[in-house]
């Protein structure tokens, strides 16, 4: 049986996440409880909304520590989505600037228009260009469409870091990846076919 | 290349789903649950679910049918009908939409925009706006399911929202609902140049080339559509072929 802890922070579709993980065969609770988040296999970290909200309730909640006891200390396999992906950072810019968990280096910014038929929020299905390989993108097309739905992006400081890039606003990041560690922009329990096959992915990790 | 958008449109009613001409005679079509497993199975875009009678009826959304329907949608949800509070909101994202679409609260309230896209982010607020022609020539736009006049103009109505933190707005055009006889280019293309936020065009789709002209000709960044999918043979999969053969970049699942 595969353990998968949704965070609950209430910042959002935690019941999409938990209807595609029981699709995909894992056993989902959405929790914030350090005792159920200690008993999971995998960690998920949904999440809409703004980035200075979502830290506020992550540490009101003290989920900071017990994410950095399982995640950090553990290595137990853990997937960041949408806002969930952005928190990983060292900093925010929604909502002032805010300090995030940290685990990824870099700094999550609003999302840059060159071109006026590029409108922002980055809204609907978009190319995620994978950048080099890995076991979370294994047995996936060079580039397959995604739903996508944000106004901010991660910038990375580490090229190494970068799973995967969508061409919007210039080019920004759609996926990362360090060890146990990824985050997606976009949102694979909403994207169909090829979404619930990322999270199959994620839970062979 | 971000992809053009066809999103089927359900209005539900009382119990059921249903479909009018211009906003009235509506016509039931069928229960919520098998056009929401057969939308899904289809690979759609996304999906907008509209619960027409909510605000005129004073009531909340419904949060249980709403959480039973993200439970089959493995796509996209955007949901509208009877938002007036935070809580709505979040109640809304809780049970599995993914955005919600404010109309009434929208022009009554546009504080409710504001606090909303602070708390939640922009990019689930979608502002839905229904708009008439008037005899001058004038378009206005109508709130309470196209029962009220307000007296705006649509254009300020969109800038206002954009404004406030709107991430998106539904335009659509009462005139043109249900009559399948192709959308309201003009008002598309006023309300996507005035505002910098993707505009999704309603109202009137009857055939393909409706879609294309709303897209290329009224700027639009997506199309909703229902009649055409409810009452013809076509359907939202031979809608992104033709548009794709026409230059307009869609999604092939």
């Amino acid at each position: 049986m595969k353990k998968v802890a949704i965070i609950d922070y209430d910042m959002g579709n935690t019941d999409s996440v938990r209807r595609a993980i029981e699709e995909c065969g894992g056993t989902p609770t959405i929790t914030s409880q350090s005792s159920e988040i200690r008993q999971a296999s995998y960690i998920i970290l949904p999440g809409v909304g703004a980035f200075a909200d979502g830290m506020k309730n992550i540490k009101e909640r003290q989920l900071d520590k017990i994410l950095y006891e399982q995640v950090i200390e553990k290595k137990v396999p853990f997937l960041g989505i949408c806002l969930g992906m952005q928190l990983l950072a060292d900093k925010g810019l929604e909502g002032g600037e805010t300090q995030g968990l940290g685990w990824i280096q870099g700094e999550v910014k609003r999302l840059q228009s060159f071109d006026p038929k590029e409108r922002i929020p980055h809204m609907g299905w978009n190319e995620v260009i994978i950048q080099r390989p890995s076991a979370f993108f294994k047995d996936f097309p060079l580039q397959k469409d995604f739903y996508f739905v944000h106004s901010y992006h991660l910038v990375c400081e580490e090229e190494n870091d970068i799973l995967a890039r969508t061409p919007y606003c210039g080019s920004f990041v759609a996926a990362v990846g360090r060890k146990n560690i990824y985050g997606v922009q976009f949102h694979p329990e909403k994207s169909q076919k090829f979404g619930l096959k990322l999270i199959q992915n994620f839970l062979m990790l | 290349m971000l992809k053009v958008r066809i999103m089927p449109t359900l209005l539900f009613k009382d119990v059921g789903l249903v479909k009018g001409v211009r906003f009235d005679s509506w016509r039931r079509i069928g229960t919520v649950m098998q056009s929401v497993k057969v939308y899904n199975m289809r690979e759609v875009d996304e999906l907008v679910f509209l619960d027409i009678s909510a605000t005129k009826e004073g009531r909340r959304p419904d949060f249980d049918t709403i959480d039973d329907i993200a439970d089959e949608c493995f796509m996209p949800l955007t949901v509208g009908g009877g938002i007036r509070t935070i809580d709505d909101i979040k109640q809304l994202l809780k049970v599995g939409a993914d955005k919600v679409a404010i109309n009434t609260a929208a022009i009554e309230t546009p504080e409710l925009i504001l606090s909303a896209s602070k708390k939640f982010g922009s990019q689930c607020i979608v502002v839905s706006i229904d708009v008439k022609k008037q005899s001058n020539g004038q378009y206005e736009v109508f709130t309470h399911s196209g029962t009220k006049s307000t007296g705006k103009s649509p254009i300020e109505i969109a800038k206002r929202v954009e404004d406030l933190g709107a991430g998106e707005i539904l335009l659509t055009s009462i005139d043109r609902d249900g009559t399948m006889l192709g959308y309201e280019i003009e008002l598309t293309r006023q309300v996507s140049e005035a505002v910098s936020i993707p505009v999704i065009a309603s109202g009137g789709a009857g055939h393909y080339q409706h879609m294309l002209e709303v897209l290329k000709e009224g700027k639009a960044s997506a199309v909703a559509a229902a009649s055409i999918f409810h009452f013809t043979q076509q359907t939202p999969l031979e809608a992104k072929n033709f548009l794709a053969q026409n230059g307009i970049p869609t999604r092939i699942s």
